[in-house]
């Protein structure tokens, strides 16, 4: 066990490492000059200015290795670059934006985890019954919908025709509260600085502002954790120690929820982690849908814009977040199943 | 044809979802090949890219002459049909390279093993690191527009999937009796892999292709929707429906009349990844009943 986490710890430098070189190599198939342009945001700046000698400044000749090791230096010092479409340090743009994405993700896992869970335990023990069959449609028509299709729908639907969730993330007059200074920033999460701010009308605004990203979410990701818990759920069901139970003569209800559920969610516990850790990244078409600050809108932009700094400070941490969460990920399922011997 | 195979293919057609699957696929494909008939493109003029019908950039209501409605000047009708052939070509083009470079490297690793895998599975790792969506994002941006890139970018990102299932399979088949005689009789290690190896692992490798295919074709639209990828007027699904995201943040109360814009390029969408899905889902049922759900 613990031989396994050290394996893991010392891979986890490697991994970045290797995220960091995949990136720069991906901008290096740019060549120095349309790496320049990435820098001027208008015509009239390159008025009497020598091309070829801001190249020459800007290193953007040199061997790719040379100009990797200068990246990475900048990159291990926090610093990130210029990021045009946040108008501020790469950096300071991503953690601005990171708390709403996270508290996004934090709210959508809420409804997955519970009706993937509720409902696949639900569809197995009404195996190959209409209510089975049902759910299974309903689960395999959402995993079938593109976030990007629903979205729209819930757009349309649940702000344009009847008014209740707002696309953004605040109302401008709770907007105006948020930036005020009497509100202080805790978290940069909206709904909970709302609260440790007492500002119970903030909350609920925020609140409106998620309902439609979260419902998007939910409907398009809740069916692979039925799936699993299903599956999970029938396969325990077959069980020597449930019949046991029943022969036992518990009630139906006692061998269900204390038997059967409580081992047929052990690997549901794993998956919903790894849904959690997918959620943050499906915030890419979901923010922008909405027009939702965030992480996942910031990248989307800065790839329109082409502003390659913030794509690759963006999708850097990313990676570091996806890979950290993994790693959580495996550790905590072994200490949720003792059965489980990570090798 | 072997007696399993046969069983397995009984089995396939006998499965309701499976069937709905494989009728809806063909509906697509006669749909794909009747585009000229069904959307005849103008005279000299790239099918693929769809003409521009009116000058104002209101989008217009389903009617005799666009039975979609027209969006972004563009007739929705002519884009869903011919982009029916961007989607098949997208989906097939990319699972086949990625699932290629997959058996490839999974292979190689699984059989080799020792340093070799080692080395390809961490690379392996740091591929799949970056969420699918956000590195063919980034690489679309790089390469530039044009389908070519979009594919390009979704198959550099998307060959881990089958590479790390061939490997799995190939690292239990590899132990079995029929693969050790083969090796001991002192047959090649080439011709072991392809003969007695691959044979026998390539069915997942088949059921995860077809389950890819939605996601694929998903992630190609996404792009599209983000304005990336498939140029402007490009015939794509995703690119009809990036014209109906401005108009449904239009406000309260000025948005149903413009459903069309998203239901025919979304319903064909949808529809489309379902019949990957139910035809993945029926053909592991069929062929790996102790996956079955």
């Amino acid at each position: 066990m613990i031989f396994y986490i050290l394996r893991r710890l010392l891979f986890l430098p490697v991994t970045l490492f290797g995220i960091s070189l995949l990136l720069f190599l991906m901008i290096g198939l740019l060549g120095p000059y349309q790496r320049l342009a990435t820098f001027i945001n208008s015509p009239e700046r390159l008025k009497g200015v020598d091309v070829d000698k801001l190249v020459e400044l800007y290193g953007l000749n040199d061997p790719l290795i040379v100009q990797y090791g200068r990246w990475l230096k900048n990159v291990l010092q926090g610093n990130l670059g210029w990021s045009y479409v946040g108008k501020e340090p790469v950096l300071s743009a991503i953690l601005k934006r990171f708390p709403y994405t996270l508290e996004l993700a934090l709210f959508a896992a809420i409804p997955i985890i519970f009706l993937g869970t509720s409902l696949g335990v639900l569809a197995a023990l009404h195996h190959n019954k209409p209510l089975d069959h049902g759910l299974r449609i309903f689960a395999v028509v959402g995993w079938s919908f593109p976030d990007f299709v629903f979205g729209l729908f819930v757009l349309m639907l649940f702000y344009g025709t009847l008014g209740w969730f707002p696309p953004g993330n605040l109302s401008v007059w709770a907007e105006e509260i948020v930036k005020s200074p009497y509100f202080r920033s805790f978290t940069g999460m909206l709904t909970l600085d709302a609260l440790l701010n007492g500002r119970f009308d903030v909350f609920l605004d925020a609140l409106r502002h998620l309902a439609g990203p979260v419902l998007t979410l939910t409907y398009v990701e809740f069916a692979f954790l039925l799936r699993i818990t299903r599956s999970s759920m029938l396969e325990v069901l077959r069980k020597e120690y449930v019949r046991t139970a029943r022969a036992k003569g518990l009630d139906e209800r006692v061998v269900i929820h204390k038997h059967a559920k409580r081992n047929a969610l052990i690997p549901v516990a794993t998956v919903s982690g790894q849904t959690i850790i997918g959620l943050l990244a499906g915030t890419v078409i979901v923010e922008t849908i909405f027009n939702r600050t965030g992480l996942g809108s910031f990248i989307a932009l800065a790839a329109t814009q082409l502003d390659y700094a913030s794509i690759m400070g963006g999708t850097l941490f990313f990676g570091l977040i996806l890979v950290i969460g993994n790693l959580c990920v495996d550790l905590s399922y072994a200490f949720i199943d003792p059965r489980v011997r990570l090798e | 044809m072997r007696e399993e195979t046969k069983k397995a293919l009984r089995r396939l057609f006998s499965n309701a979802s499976g069937v709905l699957g494989i009728v809806l696929l063909g509906f697509f494909v006669v749909v794909a090949l009747c585009a000229p008939f069904l959307a005849p493109p103008k005279p000299g003029r790239d099918p693929y890219f769809m003409p521009v019908v009116t000058w104002s950039a209101d989008p217009l209501p389903p009617s005799w002459e666009h039975p979609f409605g027209v969006a972004g000047k563009r007739d929705i009708f002519y884009g869903v049909v011919w982009g029916t052939r961007t989607a098949f070509r997208i989906g097939i083009l990319v699972t086949l390279a990625s699932t290629a470079i997959g058996l490839l490297v999974g292979s190689l690793a699984g059989y080799f093993g020792r340093i070799l895998d080692e080395v390809l599975m961490r690379v392996t790792d740091i591929f799949m690191a970056i969420p699918f969506l956000v590195a063919a994002m980034v690489l679309t941006t790089i390469l530039g527009t044009g389908l070519d890139k979009v594919m390009i970018a979704l198959v550099v990102f998307s060959w881990m999937y089958p590479a790390r299932l061939i490997r799995g399979n190939i690292l239990q088949v590899k132990e079995e009796q029929f693969v050790l005689a083969a090796k001991s009789l002192g047959v090649s290690d080439l011709v072991v892999i392809l003969r007695h190896v691959l044979p026998n692992a390539i069915f997942p490798v088949l059921i995860q292709a077809s389950m890819r295919m939605g996601s694929l074709v998903i992630t190609a639209a996404a792009l599209s929707f983000l304005g990336l990828g498939a140029p402007q007027g490009y015939a794509d699904w995703g690119a009809l429906l990036n014209y109906a995201r401005n108009w449904m943040l239009g406000g309260y109360g000025a948005t149903f009349k413009y459903w069309y814009m998203i239901a025919f390029p979304g319903g064909a969408m949808v529809l489309f990844v379902l019949a990957w899905n139910l035809l993945g889902d029926a053909l592991r049922d069929a062929f790996d009943p102790r996956l079955r759900w």
